[in-house]
C-alpha cells in the first residue's frame, strides 16, 4: 500500500527515488558494535524560579554523557540554567486510552472555579 | 473498538486541530508516513552539513568562521531533534541511520550540489534555507505533536542562517568586480536547485490529498515555490543581482512573480543518484561513522565500568 504518492522537501518515496536499497538490510551493519545507546529524556530549567521542562530526548551511554549532550543539543542559545535527564524506560505515563475515565472526576466540578460564585459588584478584587 | 470507529476517532482529532500524540492510536500509514517524513528531514539536516562543512576551514575572517561553526553545529542539532521525533514513532535510531547508509532512506537533493566559492555558503544560507524555511513554518503546525514542536525549535533558530547568508551576499555584491561576479554565480548557480526543493508540480502528484487530510501538511508545493519565488524576487533587487530566469516577471493580475519551468530532468536525475555530489555525501556520512565507532564503543565500555556507582549530581536534582 502507498497512501502517499507526493513528496515534499526532504520526502521522496521509495519507489520514485530510483531507491538503491539492499534487499537485505541486515546486510547493513550499524558497524557500532551494540546497538543504541540509552535513550534520556532531557528536562530544562529556563531560568531560576521556573519548572523544568521537557525539552526531548537524546541517545547518551550514560547519565553524564546525557547531560552534556543536552547541553549541546538544548542550550546552544543559553535556554537553560539547570538540565534533568532521566533514561526513558524510567518514565511512567498514563493511558491516552483511558484518558476519558482517569480525568472524569473532575468534569463536574465546576465549584473548583473561582467563576462559580456570585458576588455582589461591590466586592472589588476577591 | 473497532478499526472504523478508531479511524473516525483519530480524524476526528485533527479535525479539531488536536495533536496526535506518540501513543494515541494513529493509523498505520500515518506512522509510516511521519517515520519516512521526518526521518528524511532528519537526514537532510545531517547531510546539509556536508556542503557548509567545506568551507569552515577557508571562511575569509575569523568572525565568518565563528558564525559558520554555530550554522553547521545547529543543523547537527535540528538533526538530533528529528530523529528523536522519528524515534517516538517507534522506529529505533539504528535502523533510521542504516536506512540513510543503505540508500533507502533519501535526504534533499539540493545537498548533492557543490560549494564551489564562498559565494555558495551566503546562496545557501539566503536561498537553500529560505527556502526550508518557507516549508517548516508551515511544518510548525504538523498534526503529529513531536514533528510540530521540533519544528518551532527549528523554526526559531533557522532565521539567523538565512540572516547570515543574505549578508554574505550583500557584503559581496559591494565588493571588487571580482566578488560581485562571484555573489552573481552563486546566485545563477543555486537557483533552480533552491526552486526544485519544494518538489515536483502538484498537478504531477496522484492521491495526494491524504497528507493534507492529515494536517501533515497544510500547503501544496506549487503554493509554497510561488511564496518562495515572490519573496526573493524582491529581496534579489536589494542585492543588484540578477535571478537566472528570462521568464521571470511581476504578473499584475495574480499579483505574483511568473517564472520559468524547471528542469525536470535535472531533478529526477539528482534524485535518482546521479547529482554532482550524490556518492560522495553518502560516502562521507559513511565514512564518520565508521571512523566514529571506536568512539561509540569506548563510551559504552566507560559507562559499563561506572554502571555500580551513582553518577555524580545526577540525584542532586531539583
Amino acid at each position: 500500500m502507498n497512501y502517499l504518492k507526493k513528496f515534499y522537501y526532504g520526502d521522496i518515496p521509495e519507489d520514485k527515488g530510483g531507491s538503491n536499497e539492499l534487499k537485505d538490510s541486515s546486510k547493513v551493519s550499524s558497524s557500532g558494535g551494540a546497538s543504541d545507546w540509552p535513550l534520556w529524556e532531557v528536562f530544562i530549567r529556563s531560568k531560576q524560579g521556573l519548572d523544568h521542562k521537557h525539552a526531548g530526548s537524546l541517545h547518551a551511554a550514560d547519565a553524564q554523557m546525557a547531560i552534556e549532550n543536552a547541553r549541546d543539543v538544548y542550550t546552544r542559545r543559553m535556554e537553560g540554567v539547570s538540565i534533568w535527564v532521566v533514561e526513558s524506560k524510567y518514565i511512567h505515563a498514563s493511558n491516552p486510552d483511558e484518558a476519558k475515565s482517569l480525568y472524569e472526576p473532575a468534569e463536574d466540578k465546576i465549584y473548583r472555579h473561582p467563576t462559580f460564585y456570585d458576588l455582589p459588584d461591590e466586592v472589588k478584587h476577591m | 473498538m473497532p478499526l472504523q470507529d478508531l479511524e473516525k476517532i483519530f480524524q476526528d482529532k485533527i479535525d479539531a486541530e488536536i495533536k496526535i500524540e506518540p501513543k494515541d492510536w494513529m493509523p498505520e500509514a500515518y506512522r509510516k508516513t511521519n517515520i519516512r517524513q521526518i526521518s528524511q528531514h532528519a537526514h537532510s539536516e545531517i547531510v546539509g552539513m556536508l556542503p557548509e562543512g567545506n568551507w569552515i576551514t577557508r571562511a575569509p575572517s575569523l568572525k565568518r568562521k565563528a558564525i559558520l561553526l554555530a550554522k553547521v553545529q545547529d543543523e547537527a542539532g535540528h538533526g538530533l531533534y528529528l530523529y528523536s521525533a522519528a524515534e517516538t514513532l517507534g522506529t529505533s535510531r539504528e535502523q533510521t541511520i542504516n536506512d540513510l547508509h543503505s540508500g533507502k532512506a533519501k535526504y534533499s537533493s539540493i545537498f548533492n550540489y557543490p560549494t564551489l566559492t564562498w559565494a555558495d555558503i551566503g546562496a545557501i544560507g539566503w536561498l537553500v534555507d529560505g527556502a526550508a524555511i518557507l516549508n517548516q513554518v508551515m511544518l510548525c503546525r504538523t498534526s503529529y505533536g513531536p514533528y510540530a514542536r521540533a519544528m518551532v525549535r527549528i523554526c526559531k533558530e533557522e532565521s539567523f542562517h538565512q540572516r547570515q547568508g543574505f549578508e554574505i551576499l550583500w557584503v559581496l555584491s559591494k565588493g571588487t568586480r571580482e566578488q560581485k561576479a562571484m555573489c552573481q554565480d552563486a546566485i545563477n548557480r543555486w537557483w533552480w536547485p533552491s526552486l526544485m526543493m519544494f518538489g515536483p508540480h502538484d498537478s504531477e502528484s496522484t492521491n495526494s490529498e491524504q497528507s493534507m487530510l492529515w494536517k501533515i501538511k497544510r500547503k501544496s508545493n506549487d503554493e509554497l515555490r510561488q511564496n518562495f519565488v515572490d519573496m526573493i524576487a524582491e529581496q534579489v533587487k536589494v542585492l543588484g543581482m540578477k535571478l537566472p530566469d528570462d521568464k521571470l516577471k511581476w504578473n499584475e493580475q495574480t499579483r505574483h512573480y511568473d517564472f520559468g519551468e524547471i528542469n525536470w530532468d535535472e531533478f529526477w536525475n539528482v534524485v535518482k543518484g546521479n547529482g554532482p555530489c550524490n556518492k560522495e555525501r553518502l560516502e562521507a556520512r559513511k565514512k564518520a561513522w565508521e571512523e566514529g565507532k571506536w568512539v561509540r564503543e569506548a563510551a559504552a565500555a566507560y559507562a559499563e565500568k561506572r554502571k555500580p556507582q551513582t553518577p555524580k549530581g545526577a540525584l542532586e536534582a531539583a
